[in-house]
């Protein structure tokens, strides 16, 4: 359930992005509940993959990318869009899992601690700690407790996607993206980690981008609505699924669109 | 089923047999000849083959005549060869695929690499002799003649090195970068990593074909009738490594195999056809080398 | 765009038409087996109980059906459950107009006590407020059926002068109490069933706006000649 009133862990002002010449989001302004799940839905191309990335600079790595706008991250409001905050900063405090499971090609636990050793952390007591925490936060500690050092592909795609969620949890961040993590999965590995996120968001803020509507009615507290690049509607997710305000999130919501 | 239908099918099933026989036909044509030019190598040359013939050095008695300096040289070049071209081309097509904007620029670079691929061996020797031999004062040495196998081989590794590192699939690197890695730690922890297989290959193939280069070689001064060892890289006093051995005259198994071909007496060409086994063999043995690379890394990595 | 789900919830809302209509015909024939003192109109009404008590099941059934295969949200969520809400004041009006025909059948065996002067008032306007508030239903008007939540006042002030007229019978002449009693129950059963029709305007309006305005005070139910909606 919902508790009223939470703090703010992010807020989106006036966020406008566009590749070169093609302007994919147009002024979005959102909150973004601390230790709350929030969700983006909308159809197709409506923006919000693009917008996900902003969170953590992943479109940095596209030439032609251009920001505009803030996205402040609280507790101490820095603006992450501001060109001279490191991107490499804010992937450290911002994770994500990704649509298609993509561990690499090393052992589960090379993967998990991987982050880890990027910042510096070499302890072996250090890593076999925080991989296990990790792991166990995920959910997957009991299924490859016996085979830590053999290959992570060899799990199963839904054991593959906790692995990236555990990968993406060892470094303790303070907000977690996930971007369609469940479309690749079968309907048991995809509740597994339904439920892993209603467990996970105790400790971590999360902002999931769905296509499954009924995935964002059953794990979000919060949902915006975006469409053709816009923000139509944001609210809590009760609200949106049972008396929405706009009538294109009625639409939508209830299958009517197209 | 009607009879119209029946008759497209037989029609089909003959086509499908006619090709089936054909591309047999051209497979065994090809084994046949590859077949019969190693046997004719393998009889005439396994005579030569023996102690005595692999620790020899050349003489005018061909009974006596040896490979020795051959292999030493062939080794030695092939070392500076591997040397220079690895490192060289490795962080060309790193740059290349990593770093490089992808503008008119970079592309001209990346054609003129594809030609130079195809340039024939001997304008690299030539370009040798004039660069490494008249202005650089580098002799007709060792290191020139790695040099020139070098530039030989740098397309070739810079452009399997290049497709092994496009093979890392971009999920991959998007997963580095989203736990905070910069470029090079991505480069350096997983692009570099799942891509050396491919490049190793991609490296012994091309030093698999220089092996047997003798065009660029013979230009650029390769002596034919060596009866010495280039210099020892250990010294008996300080500094206890020399790279003398760098700047000495040499020769390899393809000029020693040319050399015995344009002599007369028949007992010379049996001498070659021997050192042409013990080429053949090598070459083998690095492309065999080449596949069980290939082998190992497709079992240990699965994307 | 009309999806199969439309094509279901259109048939939804026929049923519960067809069962409204049912439900209104068998309160007008209660009241004219009182009136005209006609028993076998009565059994009549009480045998039609068994085919709103039908259709009751079979919408709820449908609507179950509808939430499990569907998922609906929004406003389909909402048009689902107000249907099996009201599907449930639909059949509990029904039991009452059994209840009022029993009455009339007991009544009809004796002399009538009095003239039917309030009863017939209080009948035709609860009759209204029912057909009122299926109208409502229907064309998803929120303003009437606010009307039909205020107009539960009239019938309530009419139920208490129609139990002190028949106390006042009562006290009299106590051969009269039996049939003052019967009648006393037929106004409670009329009392009721506007109260059930007041339920439904109150189900219409979340049907429409999404707000509950159940068990809230009666200034939700605007005043007269109200366009907007008070909050």
């Amino acid at each position: 359930m919902t508790v009223m009133s939470p703090s703010l862990k992010a807020e989106i002002r006036d966020l406008s992005f566009s590749f070169g010449q093609v302007q994919v989001l147009k002024s979005v302004t959102l909150p973004i509940s601390e230790r709350r799940v929030t969700a983006l839905i909308g159809p197709s191309g409506c923006g919000k993959t693009t917008f996900l990335r902003c969170l953590n600079r992943m479109h940095d790595l596209h030439p032609d990318a251009r920001y505009k706008g803030e996205i402040i991250l609280h507790p101490d409001k820095i603006n992450i869009l501001d060109p001279a905050v490191d991107p490499i900063e804010v992937r450290m405090r911002i994770g994500m899992v990704f649509q298609k499971p993509n561990p690499f090609p090393k052992s589960i636990f090379a993967n998990v601690v991987y982050g880890l050793q990027i910042r510096g952390i070499r302890d072996r007591a250090t890593l076999d700690e925080r991989a296990v925490q990790a792991l166990q936060d995920a959910a997957l500690w009991d299924e490859v407790k016996d085979r830590l050092h053999g290959p992570a592909t060899a799990l199963s795609g839904g054991q593959q996607q906790r692995l990236c969620i555990a990968r993406a949890l060892a470094t303790n961040p303070e907000m977690i993206l996930f971007d369609e993590p469940t479309s690749a999965l079968d309907p048991v590995a995809t509740s597994k980690i339904e439920e892993l996120m209603t467990d996970l968001k105790q400790k971590v803020t999360i902002v999931i981008v769905t296509h499954n509507m009924q995935q964002a009615a059953r794990v979000s507290d919060f949902t915006a609505f975006m469409f053709l690049g816009k923000l139509i509607e944001f609210d809590r997710t009760d609200t949106i699924f049972t008396n929405p305000s706009s009538k294109l999130t009625e639409e939508y919501v209830t299958g009517r669109f197209g | 089923m009607s009879h119209d239908v029946h008759r497209v099918i037989a029609g089909n099933r003959r086509l499908d047999r006619l090709f089936r026989w054909a591309g047999l036909g051209g497979m065994a044509f090809a084994v046949l000849i590859l077949l019969l030019l190693l046997i004719t190598l393998g009889v005439e040359g396994s005579q030569r083959l023996t102690w005595q013939f692999l620790t020899s050095y050349p003489s005018r008695v061909p009974s006596r005549a040896g490979i020795l300096p051959a292999c030493v040289g062939t080794v030695l070049v092939m070392l500076v060869t591997a040397l220079t071209s690895i490192p060289l081309g490795v962080a060309a097509a790193i740059y290349l695929e990593e770093y490089a904007p992808k503008n008119r620029l970079t592309a001209m670079i990346e054609i003129n690499i594809a030609n130079l691929a195809g340039v024939p061996s001997i304008v690299y020797g030539l370009m040798a002799l004039g660069l490494f031999v008249y202005q650089l004062h580098l002799g007709h040495s060792i290191l020139t003649a790695g040099l020139t196998l070098a530039l030989l081989c740098l397309p070739v590794v810079i452009i399997t090195t290049r497709e092994a590192i496009r093979a890392v699939p971009v999920a991959i690197r998007e997963a580095a970068y989203a736990l905070g890695a910069t470029k090079w730690q991505m480069i350096r922890d997983h692009v570099m990593p799942y891509s050396t297989a491919g490049t190793l290959t991609g490296v012994i193939i091309a030093l698999s074909r220089a092996i047997g280069e003798t065009a660029p070689l013979i230009t650029i001064g390769a002596l034919s009738f060596i009866a010495f060892l280039p210099s020892p890289p250990v010294t008996a006093g300080p500094p206890f490594l020399s790279v003398r051995w760098l700047f000495d005259p040499f020769t390899v198994l393809p000029m020693q195999m040319f050399n015995w071909v344009s002599r007369p007496q028949e007992a010379f060409h049996l001498n070659a056809a021997g050192a042409g086994l013990v080429l053949m063999m090598v070459t083998l043995a690095m492309n065999g080398l080449a596949y069980y690379v290939r082998y190992r890394s497709r079992r240990r990595i699965q994307w | 765009m009309e999806r199969h789900l439309d094509i279901e919830l259109k048939d939804l809302k026929d049923k519960l038409l067809l069962m409204g209509g049912s439900v209104e015909s068998q309160l007008q024939d209660a009241l004219q087996a009182l009136i005209e003192r006609n028993s076998d109109l009565a059994v009549r009404v009480v045998e039609n109980d068994l085919s709103v008590n039908k259709l009751d099941v079979e919408i709820d059934e449908t609507c179950l059906r509808l939430l499990a295969l569907h998922q609906p949200t929004a406003g389909d969520l909402r048009f689902i459950t107000t249907a099996m809400k009201i599907s449930t004041e639909l059949e509990r009006m029904s039991d009452l107009a059994e209840n009022i025909a029993e009455r009339a059948i007991e009544l009809n065996k004796e002399p009538q006590l009095k003239p039917y002067i309030d009863i017939p008032r209080m009948a035709n306007w609860t009759i209204r407020m029912v057909n009122e508030s299926l109208d409502a239903f229907v064309n998803r008007d929120v303003a009437l059926a606010r009307k039909v939540c205020r107009d539960d006042d009239f019938v309530d002030d009419l139920t208490e002068q129609l139990f002190r007229e028949l106390v006042s019978f009562m006290l009299e002449d106590p051969r009269t109490i039996t049939r003052a009693i019967r009648l006393t129950f037929i106004g409670k059963y009329f009392e009721r069933i506007a109260d059930h029709a007041t339920n439904i305007g109150e189900l219409v309006v979340y049907m429409v706006e999404g707000k509950i305005i159940r068990h809230m005070s009666p200034e939700c139910y605007g005043e007269e000649g109200d366009v907007s909606v008070p909050s």
